[in-house]
């Protein structure tokens, strides 16, 4: 079985890459913005896996299933913010959120 | 034979991963987004199993299980209360910067693919049968990277505290508010 080279799934995690980092730039919403980092996690978990089989070791997986965890903990935080956020009824929009700025 | 059909599910897969993605970004409402990108983990998960089947499994049990579902509950949660009425108005200056910054990440991964790296990617692969096994990763897991194991427990660890801590503040304020 002899599949697409790995030029092929270079851009493609760059493509992936590029339109989960216009998702954390262009909008406000940040359940949005966590689901835009999560592409682009996974992005770069796809090009480890595809460089861990170009090279035929096991390291590049062990770094997604990392990445895949740390991942989820993030996910934690990050929901575990927004529904704080949305407890004390504040407005689910990152450009208005103001009172961290220094 | 089998390497036509590799190659037709791969483009299919790769696809429809593009187009969850551009669809997670673009939809106004974040419910559409998360089903969205639910779409995108299970054609990312096609594209690891013709990869590794064990990294294929952790993808489809942990992203498209449980954060998923995670994202889900605090949605329905919240319910409709939209901050934001995303591409009004126009343009701004905000949008062509997005734009351009992203398509700078494409060229640059393009010029070092095309230009700099192509001799380094290009050689022959060689991949033992037992690549992506269970046996092979636990032993990698347990042996050489035994502390990022150890490690990412404690983050793990770390992180349900930190939930718990958030959930409980926001509780005590609510229930101050009511």
């Amino acid at each position: 079985m002899h599949g697409p080279d790995i030029q092929w799934y270079v851009v493609l995690s760059a493509l992936l890459f590029a339109t989960g980092a216009l998702g954390v730039m262009l909008r406000r919403n940040p359940l949005i913005i966590l689901l835009s980092v999560e592409i682009m996690l996974n992005s770069a978990n796809l090009l480890l896996i595809a460089m861990s089989r170009l090279h035929g070791g096991e390291d590049g997986q062990i770094f997604a299933i990392s990445v895949m965890a740390v991942a989820a903990a993030e996910v934690v935080v990050g929901l575990g913010l927004i529904v704080a956020m949305g407890r004390r009824n504040v407005e689910l929009d990152v450009d208005k959120l103001r009172t961290l700025r220094g | 034979m089998a390497n036509f059909l590799v190659w037709v599910v791969w483009f299919v897969a790769a696809f429809a991963c593009l187009a969850s993605a551009l669809a997670v970004v673009s939809f106004s409402n974040p419910f559409y987004s998360a089903l969205a990108l639910i779409g995108n983990l299970a054609s990312l998960a096609v594209l690891y199993l013709l990869l590794s089947g064990v990294v294929a499994a952790g993808q489809v049990l942990v992203y498209g299980g449980a954060v998923m579902v995670m994202f889900l509950f605090v949605i329905a949660y919240l319910g409709d209360r939209q901050g934001e009425s995303p591409w009004s108005g126009g343009p701004s200056w905000q949008v062509v910067g997005a734009i351009l910054a992203g398509g700078a990440i494409l060229a640059e991964v393009c010029v070092v693919v095309g230009l700099k790296a192509g001799g380094l990617l290009s050689k022959p692969q060689h991949v033992g049968r037992s690549f992506g096994s269970p046996e092979a990763l636990g032993r990698a897991f347990l042996t050489d990277h035994l502390l990022a194991f150890e490690v990412t427990s404690i983050v793990l660890l770390v992180a349900a505290v930190g939930g718990v801590v958030l959930g409980s503040h926001a509780r005590q304020e609510s229930d101050a508010r009511a």
